[in-house]
């Protein structure tokens, strides 16, 4: 296979400049996290350890096959969004390695308010049932949590994405055979009391666990029934009388072990028909990505210098390299895995479309994953390219990407606006994960398009009613919309909101995809039917 | 002559006597049981004829079974060894019935020997010096505690027809006299069917010497020189060397003459020692003579460089000793480490189990190992528990001492506990340097012996932590369809975080903590590993026993045992055992309550002491058991009754089987 040969001189000033920019982006991404890992902070921590119970972080350490990677999805999930402190929304959910298999894990952290759900914690709890769903991966939910956030109902409770989803959700996965299993670590209540219920395979901490649909304030309440929470529903009672709950634990680290055991004897098997190599590291290191990352956002940059740090061997063997050069197309390797590369080389043109819908059929015929690398402004305007039928051009990569049943995976390496987004496999597409690095943005148009299209709008107006506008009254209009859409399309504020699985750190872009790669050939590759190309 | 040697015997003794034949041009005959089939003395011989099951009554004690298969493969001489058939007197006069020369002394001299009194009794007749002490046959106990009482205490009980320890108890005390006694003979019946007693003097700073002496039939004799074998536990030689440390030549002399003087008072012929006790005063009395080769007869042989065992089928074959005491001269210094399957932090209790790992220091010139195992052997309850010998010989008996040292140092086992830390121990202390020993050196320096000395972690912890995260990734689950997944790396990767594995291990049952950052560099994982407030950056190839571990740029290859879930490493400190904290899954609550009256080790139950339902007190022994023909009480830790037993004298017993039901009393 050609080989990559990178053009970046690493030693220029201006690689330097890039370098250190990236370097600041990546360090207060990771001080958020580091924050952010701390859940409710020292006092619930203590709290909630005193009582012998384990952190959900070191659940999750536990639970995993020792030295196991762990993908963690939407760790800034409620960043800054709501009044509350949520961090991670209250719950941990990524992907790990168990007894061998690939799960996913969903651990409520009963420090962040009592483990209740806001409205995005029930987004961040679907969107990992969701990732279990394409990928066919066992669920494991280390369960701790006080149901839905009684304040909040209105966006938690009656709509079809809202909590109710969850057990629905647990019914289908179930059905589909990927198996639910539920570990219940701490309360579990009302609505929560589903989670062990609906599992295939459930387990409780004694002594310290409990289920039950009324608590005893409620039960006081309704009855005038005392009874204590463990009499209620405790591990005992569910798992000598009630039946609804398989397996007493002693303490956290047992009912792990109990966990790891039951994952072992599901009787799964990976089966991949990929043409599988021995993985070579990349010619160039991973962290060179930082200083080829102009600093300016509008500053182009060839893409090729991204995938040689990504793909195996830095070997990319590209696909009508000459043709519609704004969209690079081309099969490599990443972690021995074959994929189809997808990334943005500037603005979409109807050339590069076609190539792009082309490129994605020949990846779909020959079941090998696509991987998109986003950095792009949008599809050409102008009656030029509009005659010459951009938009059917258009719609064919969209089309494509829409039904192309091969995993996707998309980065957001850069910008990410209006139909460029679309056609490079946006949220919307479908894609098996969707990652942001924290130089990206992503909107439906640029800050500067935007308020240039609103200000030309509002001239109008004013020219209508005969009203002068001068030019500085036009930059205190336009001021405020870059403001917002810069606020707004930023990675922090898009994966607070869930519009992506996660920042992060450019250099880990290869371990991620590899991990996400691996991970998604758990469900067998499904035969593509597209839909009707308009020619 | 002889031309096809059978041996009556196993274990290296069977793998020396094999070697020296061969050597010969003498066809070989091994005989095994049902536990050794698989033993290197079957491999080494020429042929192998099974002999019966695993206990030695039923084998290797079974002269007519030894002689009927000598008969059938046409083998014209028996070689005993040592132990079991070795000083069978009625053995030997079946091989002269048949024909076959049975490779020792004459019939008379077994016998003259075999009992300790009679042999006492003629040496006196010979005026070879006596330690004062009854050798009758009275042998009821009040006459016996008379006579001990009469020479005063400390007094030792040995079994008439005894050896090597077994039947043989101190008696410090007239209290303790009569348990003893008991016990001394209870031993003696099991070892050697015979319970008869001799009370003697005890000497409480004796050496150990030992003269072996060399006869042919045609009267002429020769000593071979002096062993001291000093070094004891429990009666049993650990530590033998020659020639013995500051013996003067005069008294050498002495000692040799008097040695052979007791051989011809028996018309002795063939290998003999006679074993002295050396008291302070420099003088000397006889202790017993042995009518066989000596377990430690190597040490003789590299300051003489002679082959006993070729001088032993040489006499048999009616040939003149090969030299005179005029040629024999001692050259250099030799020591003999007895490698046993024990445990030296417990009493030495024997130790059974599968030798999962053995890695001998190199053989030359200077180090010998005589040995009859291999790795994979199963060391069992029914054979004497010595699994090795090594032997090491230079110019001077400092030089030979530190050759004996490093190859300790370099003698690796595992699988059972083993007493080579413990020997390399006794190596360096500066009495032993010195040559200041006595018999009961291994109980004056019990302290230093025993006591657990402090390791340099610093040095150990990070290669244990190593080996354990090598260890680890070797069992990584690796998907046949999915070989190269990132999920099987053991990277411990975290998004955006720079996740350190908190690893607990314990090292000598003392914990230690390590963080573990896993970095992958092109084309090795590496481990940074944090232990107490210093860095560690470690990679390493762990290949079945063998650790290469590079720690800051130190590569050095290290023995490991990694087949169980407590590891061991052989550092240059010894012995280290390691393993990963468990993780506490705290208690289940149907946890059967034992009272924890399990047998310590696989044995036989010798003895029951009290009645079912009988009332007994604290410390009250309630059943014996013989393990490796030592016994072990099992005691009433309070007062109670014992509802059942559930073995029946002479059954035989796993290690850790429950052996009785025990009710403790309320209130005691």
């Amino acid at each position: 296979m050609p080989t990559i040969i990178s053009k970046i001189n690493t030693k220029s000033q201006e690689f330097a400049d890039n370098a250190a920019h990236m370097r600041l982006q990546v360090t207060d991404l990771k001080e958020k996290i580091t924050q952010i890992k701390q859940g409710g902070g020292e006092k619930a921590n203590e709290r909630h350890t005193s009582r012998g119970k384990l952190l959900p972080r070191e659940r999750i350490n536990q639970l995993l096959d020792p030295g196991s990677a762990f993908l963690e999805i939407s760790q800034l999930a409620a960043l800054n969004v709501y009044s509350d402190y949520v961090p991670a929304a209250g719950v941990i959910a990524g992907i790990g390695r168990v007894s061998g298999i690939e799960c996913m894990i969903v651990a409520n952290d009963a420090t962040v308010k009592g483990g209740t759900y806001y409205p995005l914690t029930v987004k961040k709890h679907l969107r990992a049932q969701t990732i279990a769903e394409q990928n066919n991966l066992p669920c494991i939910y280390l369960v701790d949590s006080g149901g839905a956030n009684l304040p909040q109902q209105d966006e938690v409770f009656p709509d079809r994405e809202h909590f109710g989803r969850i057990f629905y959700n647990q019914a289908n996965l179930s059905a589909q055979n990927i198996p639910q299993i539920a570990v219940v670590m701490g309360s579990c209540t009302a609505g929560g009391a589903y989670v062990p219920a609906m599992a295939d395979e459930s387990i409780i901490v004694k002594n310290q666990a409990t289920i039950f649909l009324g608590g005893p304030p409620l039960v006081k309440a309704a009855t005038g029934e005392v009874v204590s929470a463990e009499e209620l529903g405790g591990g005992d009672v569910h798992c000598r009388t009630s039946g609804v709950v398989d397996h007493l634990a002693n303490n956290d680290s047992h009912a792990l072990q109990i966990a790891r055991d039951a994952i072992s004897r599901l009787n799964r098997t990976k089966k991949i028909e990929l043409d599988i190599h021995a993985p070579i590291a990349p010619l160039y290191p991973a962290d060179d990505i930082y200083g080829l990352i102009p600093k300016d956002t509008r500053q182009p940059y060839d893409a090729r210098e991204v995938i040689a740090r990504i793909v195996d061997g830095s070997e990319f063997d590209e696909f009508k390299t000459l043709y519609g050069q704004t969209l690079v197309c081309g099969f490599a390797r990443i972690f021995g895995y074959p994929v189809g590369i997808i990334a943005n080389n500037g603005i979409l043109f109807s050339e590069s479309a076609q190539k792009g819908a082309h490129f994605i059929e020949l990846c779909a015929q020959r079941k090998i994953p696509l991987v998109f690398l986003q950095n792009i402004t949008g599809f050409m305007v102008g009656k030029q390219y509009e005659a010459g039928g951009i938009a059917k051009h258009g719609a064919k990569m969209v089309t494509a990407v829409a039904c192309a049943k091969v995993p996707k995976f998309t980065i957001l390496i850069g910008g990410s606006f209006g139909a460029g987004n679309y056609g490079m496999c946006g949220r919307a597409y479908d894609p098996r994960f969707l990652f942001m690095w924290p130089n990206a943005r992503i909107s439906v148009m640029g800050g500067e398009q935007a308020a240039g299209v609103l200000a030309q709008v509002k001239r109008e107006q004013k020219e209508r009613a005969n009203e002068s506008w001068s030019k500085e009254e036009e930059a205190n209009f336009k001021q405020p919309i870059v403001d917002t859409y810069e606020h707004q399309g930023h990675p922090y504020y898009a994966s607070a909101r869930l519009w992506d699985d996660g920042v992060i750190d450019p250099a880990d872009t290869r371990q991620v995809l590899g991990l996400c790669i691996s991970a998604s050939l758990n469900k067998p590759i499904e035969d593509t039917r597209f839909g009707v190309f308009r020619m | 002559m002889i031309h096809k040697l059978l041996i009556a015997n196993r274990g290296e003794i069977c793998c020396r006597v094999i070697k020296t034949a061969k050597r010969m041009g003498i066809a070989t005959v091994a005989v095994y049981s049902d536990a050794d089939q698989n033993a290197l003395h079957v491999k080494l011989a020429d042929e192998a004829v099974y002999l019966g099951p695993a206990p030695s009554k039923l084998s290797y004690l079974c002269g007519d079974k030894i002689i009927a298969i000598a008969r059938k493969v046409g083998a014209n001489a028996i070689h005993p060894g040592y132990g079991f058939l070795s000083e069978n007197a009625e053995f030997a006069r079946q091989c002269a019935h048949n024909n076959i020369t049975f490779i020792g002394p004459p019939i008379s001299a077994i016998e003259a020997m075999g009992s300790k009194s009679a042999a006492k009794h003629i040496m006196q007749q010979a005026n070879v010096p006596l330690v004062p002490g009854y050798h009758g046959d009275e042998q009821a106990a009040d006459i016996l505690k008379y006579h001990a009482d009469t020479m005063g205490y400390p007094v030792l009980l040995k079994a008439a027809a005894g050896g090597g320890g077994k039947g043989m108890r101190q008696v410090w005390h007239a209290s303790e006299f009569n348990d003893a006694l008991a016990a001394a003979k209870r031993e003696a019946l099991s070892s050697f069917n015979d319970d008869h007693m001799l009370v003697e003097k005890y000497l409480t700073q004796p050496r150990h010497v030992e003269i072996q002496v060399f006869c042919d039939q045609h009267e002429n004799g020769v000593y071979l020189f002096e062993r001291d074998c000093s070094i004891q536990r429990r009666h049993q030689k650990v530590i033998e060397e020659a020639p013995a440390p500051g013996l003067s030549e005069t008294l050498r002399q002495q000692m040799g003459e008097a040695a052979l003087k007791a051989a011809k008072a028996i018309n002795y012929v063939g290998a003999g020692t006679v074993e002295f006790l050396l008291d302070v005063d420099q003088r000397f009395y006889f202790m017993e003579m042995n009518t066989r080769l000596q377990v430690e007869h190597p040490v003789t042989e590299l300051i003489t460089g002679q082959d006993l065992v070729e001088w032993q089928i040489r006499v048999a074959n009616h040939e003149r000793l090969p030299l005179t005491q005029e040629q024999l001269k001692i050259k250099g210094h030799a020591f003999e480490a007895r490698i046993y399957a024990e445990d030296p932090n417990n009493n030495f209790l024997p130790a059974t189990g599968r030798l999962s790992l053995i890695k001998t220091p190199n053989e030359s010139a200077y180090v010998r190992i005589d040995t009859g195992i291999q790795e994979g052997d199963e060391v069992s309850v029914y054979y004497d528990p010595m699994l090795a010998k090594l032997i090491v010989w230079d110019q001077d008996r400092s030089t030979a001492l530190a050759r004996l040292q490093k190859a300790l140092s370099e003698y690796f086992i595992d699988g059972v506990s083993t007493n080579i830390d413990f020997l390399s121990r006794i190596s360096q202390i500066d009495d032993f340097k010195a040559g200041a020993i006595d018999t009961s050196f291994i109980e004056k320096h019990q302290e230093q012996l025993s006591s657990e000395y402090k390791l340099a972690y610093a040095d150990i912890v990070p290669i244990a932590a190593l080996a354990l995260l090598l260890e680890r990734q070797q069992q990584t689950n690796i998907a046949k369809q999915d070989p190269y997944s990132p999920w099987s790396v053991q990277s411990v990767w975290r998004a955006n975080d720079n996740y350190q594995e908190a690893l607990k291990l314990y090292v000598n049952d003392e914990s230690h903590d390590v963080l573990v950052n896993s970095l992958m560099s092109q084309d090795r994982q590496l481990f940074n590993l944090e232990y107490q407030q210093q860095n560690y950056t470690c990679w390493g190839i762990l290949d079945g026993q063998q650790l290469i571990s590079s720690i800051n740029g130190h590569i050095s290859t290290s023995t490991i045992s990694v087949n169980s879930p407590e590891k061991v490493l052989f550092t240059a400190q010894g012995r280290v055992r390691f393993s990963r904290a468990l993780i506490d899954l705290g208690l289940n609550e149907d946890t059967h309550h034992t009272n924890n009256f399990t047998a310590p080790m696989n044995g036989t139950v010798v003895a029951i002491l009290v009645d079912t339902n009988e009332h007994v007190e604290p410390g009250q022994t309630l059943l014996v058991m013989e393990a490796m023909k030592m016994e072990h009480a099992i005691k009433a830790k309070t007062a109670g009754r014992v509802s059942e037993f559930y073995f029946n004298v002479g059954e035989l017993v796993d290690g850790g089987a429950e052996l009785l039901a025990f009710h403790g009393e309320e209130g005691a």
